[in-house]
């Protein structure tokens, strides 16, 4: 049955907002979900022969609506949640508000009184629309304790009254990096897993950047469009990063031939926009750095003065040792690895850096390009002690191996 | 996916309750069990008989053995199972949550684990 497949997609599709909107309606998640199954289970008994309304979205709230407030009534906590129940709507005045009512979901998973995993959790489960399982398998956890977490976290929203709104105006600037930090966590976790090798049926990243692009188009501010320019850029490399047997390859041994061309297009298109208002925010200037990179033909034709000035930019905004590594590497790569050695041994004093595998990965790799083998080794050795990772621990142990073969 | 929903409860606060709230009670399940079915949450489920009507088989080295059951004296007794079709575990865990016994005893929610298909169905497609 044609129908019953259509109402399937739209399930996946417009199961969020329809949700969303039902949160805000009925004023709680779980009598949202069920009045969501109501309008579903509607759709399915009447539209295989009425057909599908031409604005399913609205019919389905209207049902949902209906069925959940008649619902409410019927309970005992009727008359302690009557005041929560917002009236009806006209039509008129859907559009619109039912856009708005996603952002609000959206930064009410993101809200800062709850903790990073429940943010992680809420954000893919309520707007991405994944499953508990399916989140629990790319979040590597189980099912039953992700689930868990969700109940604990929908409780939290209730009972510390976390509001279902969009900051306003004033408040925006400070709730929307909290947001878009949420986005790009899912977006890394799927994109260098911090363990294990799991293969999943979900592809985080490219959640991430759904996720974003509804953002963009919800709430339309630079750095919306720079994270969403950025995680693009990256994305794009993906079919390069890794060969045939899952072996990391770095980026300037990549084949840029398999970048995805129309991923680096639209990333780039995106970040013209953000780059068009002003101030340019930290996700704005990493995807510019990102551009530098998909603009250059070869590896070595990369402009790494400009990738520099982009770091410094960056480093004024965030000073924080990870981005002054970064910056090292690039001023490494434009002037010569002993500059780049230089400032990184700046550096070692940052507790945090010095436990940080990536450092220990970058002083190796410099040490290498400047012929110092044992101070190599001993550096591919501590960033080994420090990788977990699959890939990249065999990535490290090849470039160690390779020094002891030119011994 | 499919969930089963197996309820739990100590069946003397069953045994103390008035014929009243027994009755409305079971209307309470009925209800339920409709209002499941209607959103097309409910695949089967029964009530069970309580624990002294239970019958208990071992076969060991190819010998049955009957018992009463349960083997082991535990606070609660098992009641009923709903086998539920929900979108994912929080879906069934919140329907799970409406099951009335919720409220004086235990839901405990499982995913089934589906078996491998036989490879002895003989089709030829």
């Amino acid at each position: 049955m044609p129908i019953l497949a259509d109402i399937d997609s739209l399930y996946r599709r417009h199961a969020p907002r329809v949700r969303a909107t039902l949160i805000r309606r009925l004023g709680d998640f779980d009598p949202a979900e069920d009045a969501l199954h109501e309008a579903f289970a509607a759709a399915v008994a009447r539209w295989p022969e009425e057909g599908i309304p031409d604005d399913p979205v609205a019919w389905l709230i209207r049902v949902g609506h209906r069925r959940g407030i008649d619902q409410i009534r019927r309970r005992q906590t009727a008359r302690q949640q009557a005041h929560l129940l917002v009236p009806e709507e006209g039509e008129a005045a859907e559009g619109r508000g039912i856009e708005d009512d996603l952002l609000r979901l959206l930064f009410t998973c993101c809200h800062p009184d709850l903790a990073m995993p429940d943010r992680l959790a809420l954000t893919l489960r309520e707007m991405a629309g994944l499953t508990t399982e399916q989140v629990a398998s790319a979040l590597l956890q189980k099912p039953a304790s992700l689930a868990q977490r969700i109940v604990r976290a929908k409780r939290r929203i209730r009972d510390a009254g976390i509001p279902y709104e969009v900051p306003d105006d004033a408040e925006l600037p400070a709730r929307l990096p909290g947001v878009l930090a949420v986005i790009y966590l899912i977006f890394n976790e799927g994109y260098s897993r911090s363990d294990g090798e799991a293969v999943v049926d979900v592809r985080l990243a490219d959640e991430a950047i759904r996720l974003a692009q509804a953002l963009a188009r919800l709430l339309p501010r630079g750095e919306a469009f720079g994270l969403l320019a950025l995680m693009l850029l990256h994305d794009a490399r993906r079919a390069a990063r890794q060969d045939a047997a899952g072996e990391l390859i770095p980026l300037e041994e990549q084949d840029r031939r398999l970048w995805d061309r129309a991923q680096v297009e639209a990333g780039l298109a995106w970040l013209e926009r953000a780059l068009a208002r002003t101030p340019t925010g930290p996700y704005t200037l990493q995807a510019s750095i990102a551009a530098v990179h998909a603009q250059a033909e070869r590896a070595e034709a990369t402009d790494w003065q400009r990738i520099v000035r982009l770091y410094e930019a960056l480093y004024r905004r965030q000073p924080s040792p990870v981005i002054a590594l970064n910056r090292a590497v690039a001023v490494a790569m434009r002037d010569s690895p002993e500059a780049g050695l230089a400032l990184l041994e700046g550096l070692a004093g940052h507790r945090q850096i010095v436990h940080y595998r990536l450092y220990h990965a970058a002083r190796a790799d410099l040490h290498r390009r400047a012929g110092h083998r044992e101070a190599a080794r001993q550096a591919y050795e501590r960033a080994l002690g420090l990788t977990a990772q699959g890939p990249e621990r065999r990535f490290l142990a090849r470039r160690l191996a390779a020094l002891e073969v030119a011994d | 996916m499919k969930y089963v929903a197996l309820v739990y409860y100590q069946e003397r606060l069953i045994d103390a309750m008035t014929e009243r709230d027994w009755q409305a009670l079971n209307r309470e399940c009925v209800a339920g069990v409709e209002r499941l079915t209607e959103q097309g949450h409910f695949l089967a489920g029964q009530a069970l008989q309580p624990v002294e009507s239970a019958t208990c088989i071992q076969v060991r080295d190819g010998e049955v053995l009957l018992s009463d059951g349960p083997f082991a004296e535990t606070k609660e007794q098992l009641a009923g199972f709903y086998l539920l079709d929900a979108r994912d575990l929080n879906e069934a865990l919140r329907l799970a949550s409406r099951i009335p016994p919720a409220r004086f005893g235990t839901i405990e929610v499982r995913p089934v684990r589906e078996l491998p298909p036989g490879d002895d169905r003989g089709e030829t497609s």
